[in-house]
């Protein structure tokens, strides 16, 4: 500090403490403001009791804590479920070694997932499903975290080794929980068995990541000077988009099927994700074309003034800072179609909601408790679509420095 | 032609056309540029000397006339335009930097993938580079961080990079705040004086009076005049050079 700005340095007024000005600043900053304070802040308290008092005393959630693997993995027969567990350690795995090597964002997420391993591995609860095995395989998991981690942090482990084994996984998960018929080893597990969460999340998954690049390949051959293309993506986009999700998800799985012969039908499981992938393509294209649109001129004009083709403008210039302007609206298309999944109970897959349903109809006692299941499912929505924007907005704020222009 | 077919000209433009729909942009430009020369083309705003710099790297396509830049003429072939596009080096009035990549990746992008250089060498290059217009310990920063004179010297090393024989500026210092221009024509005065070919738009008279071999007056779509820096500033034959010179000397 020079002496002249210690000189003029002028004492600022002094400020309330930290949760009075909160208060203050917040609740009470106008007249307006201050008379819906007082309105709705006892109704809002007396809200918030009366769930608490009604979750802990009233309720009943037998028809949640009773069946925790139906809700995870639906009827996958139980004597293979070894099988779903090793296909999710293998993810646990390799989010430990990408929190690793890139940490930040992957940081939380990884910390989260181990915490809520950890906290049901020592649940203190007597439940037949959470036996010593499956707290082990939980416990388990929580050091194949860290042991992933160690790995991610280890100097001969590069970035381009850990996209690979993501690139490998979905394979690899895909054919476990398949299996194939005959073998001793893995018989094949049909389809019609798989439900729960365990479907919830291969359906999200498998269309967030088949639908983005379908989606970007759409984006740009809605805007290509070749006719044929153009059209070919216009009509696709605007014809998926001006149908519902579940007209879609008909078609595909009774349409499809009947136009197919019998031999080459395909998996109903796989006829419900390309509906969820192609929906969710048309909007991402959209999203997409609105950020090319938004790449100025220039930044081409300047790609191409040091040499480089078509193909590398597109993908190191314009792609990227398409996507980048245009992410909050692509994540919020991915939170969209996880939560469109739920559809395809329309067509008779068992997703969480799906599992949900069957266990209220599958006793005449649980009807009484459907009010237990649906908000016990609606809170496992919640917390993964909460994530998934919360990934978003940190990832906006690492990427915001680089976008200032 | 014995001895001096060593000094072949680096850019010939012979009667070049430039139609934006109907409006008739460039009506029959041709020049000659010899290596090493420095260019320096002014005019008002609209006489199409942006855009006749712009058909020099095929930014804008021209519809009549020939145009051969470094022996290869310009034409519907992609390939040559490519060719054309690693030899000459453009600078943008509003900079065109890669807002998403930093300083040095920058500057390293064309070279690795256009020049298939490797990483370390581009790097070293860029490097370099970045010593000559005088900003090394921005690097690792992004663009955005940086002030615009910074910004535009950014900009020059990232043309110079692709070691190109031509160097092309668009106005590289209108779109400056009047301290920061001085910091890129010191750069370009530098890179004048090295031996590039450079071809310029910019009312910088100043810097035309230094290092300019030959310049030429630009008024609807025609060369109205060129010469020397002095015959233009000290006897200029056209009215209109006349004019426009007394508007932008004035003050």
């Amino acid at each position: 500090m020079t002496s002249q700005q210690a000189t003029q340095e002028v004492l600022r007024p002094p400020q309330p403490p930290g949760l009075i000005k909160w208060i203050r600043d917040n609740l009470f900053n106008s007249w307006f403001n201050s008379l819906l304070t007082v309105i709705f802040l006892p109704i809002v308290f007396f809200a918030v009791v009366n769930i608490i008092i009604w979750a802990f005393t009233v309720a009943d959630w037998r028809a949640v804590t009773q069946f925790p693997m139906l809700y995870a993995v639906g009827q996958y027969p139980r004597d293979e479920v070894w099988r779903v567990g090793i296909g999710l350690s293998a993810i646990v795995f390799l989010l430990g070694a990408s929190w690793g090597n890139w940490g930040g964002l992957l940081q939380s997420i990884s910390i989260a997932f181990g915490i809520a391993f950890a906290v049901f591995a020592i649940l203190p609860v007597q439940h037949d499903q959470l036996d010593l095995n499956m707290r082990l395989y939980l416990g388990g998991n929580v050091i194949l975290l860290l042991l992933g981690y160690l790995i991610g942090r280890m100097k001969a482990v590069k970035g381009g080794h850990i996209v690979i084994g993501w690139g490998i996984v979905p394979f690899l998960a895909v054919f476990l929980l398949t299996g194939r018929r005959g073998s001793e080893l893995l018989p094949d597990v049909a389809t019609t068995l798989w439900g729960g969460l365990l479907v919830t999340f291969l359906l999200s998954a498998g269309g967030i990541l088949l639908s983005f690049p379908i989606g970007v390949a759409l984006a740009l051959g809605r805007r290509s000077t070749l006719p044929v293309v153009k059209a070919f993506s216009t009509i696709f986009i605007e014809t998926i988009r001006g149908v519902p999700l579940i007209t879609i998800l008909f078609m595909f799985s009774i349409i499809l099927a009947l136009f197919l012969p019998a031999e080459s039908r395909i998996d109903r499981l796989v006829r419900a994700l390309m509906a969820v992938t192609f929906f969710s393509a048309a909007y991402s294209a959209e999203n997409v074309r609105g950020g090319l649109q938004a790449v100025p001129l220039g930044q081409i004009e300047a790609a191409k003034a040091v040499g480089m083709n078509g193909l590398q403008t597109m993908v190191f210039i314009v792609l990227p800072q398409a996507i980048r302007a245009v992410l909050p609206a692509i994540v919020g298309q991915f939170i969209a179609l996880f939560k469109d999944t739920t559809l395809v109970v329309i067509v008779g897959i068992n997703d969480l909601l799906g599992i949900g349903r069957s266990i209220i109809n599958s006793d005449p006692e649980f009807v009484q408790l459907q009010l237990e299941v649906y908000l016990f499912i609606a809170i496992v929505y919640w917390i993964f679509s909460y994530l998934m924007s919360l990934a978003s907005r940190r990832l906006e704020a690492a990427l915001g420095v680089s976008t200032k222009l | 032609m014995t001895s001096e077919t060593t000094n072949e000209p680096i850019i010939i433009c012979q009667d070049v056309h430039k139609w934006f729909d109907d409006f008739h942009a460039l009506c029959g430009i041709s020049m000659v540029v010899q290596p090493q020369e420095v260019i320096v083309i002014f005019g008002p705003s609209g006489s199409g000397k942006s855009t006749f710099i712009r058909t020099l790297n095929r930014l804008e396509e021209h519809q009549r006339g020939q145009i051969i830049v470094d022996g290869i003429e310009l034409s519907h072939d992609v390939r040559n335009i490519e060719r054309v596009r690693m030899e000459t080096g453009m600078v943008f009035q509003q900079f065109n930097l890669f807002p998403h990549l930093s300083v040095l990746q920058n500057i390293t992008l064309a070279p690795i993938w256009v020049r298939k250089w490797s990483r370390d060498k581009a790097e070293e290059v860029a490097m370099q580079l970045l010593e000559r217009v005088g900003i090394p310990e921005q690097a690792l920063k992004f663009p955005g961080q940086l002030s615009g004179g910074q910004q535009q010297r950014v900009a020059i090393a990232r043309a110079l990079a692709m070691q190109p024989k031509i160097m092309l500026f668009d106005e590289p210092t209108s779109a400056l705040d009047p301290e920061m221009i001085k910091e890129v024509l010191d750069v370009m005065v530098e890179l004048a004086q090295s031996g590039m070919t450079m071809l310029v738009v910019t009312h910088e008279m100043g810097f035309a009076r230094a290092v300019a071999d030959r310049m030429y007056f630009f008024d609807e779509g025609l060369i109205v005049e060129s010469g020397t820096p002095d015959d233009i500033f000290h006897n200029p034959q056209e009215d209109r050079t006349k004019l426009f010179l007394s508007q932008i000397l004035q003050h």
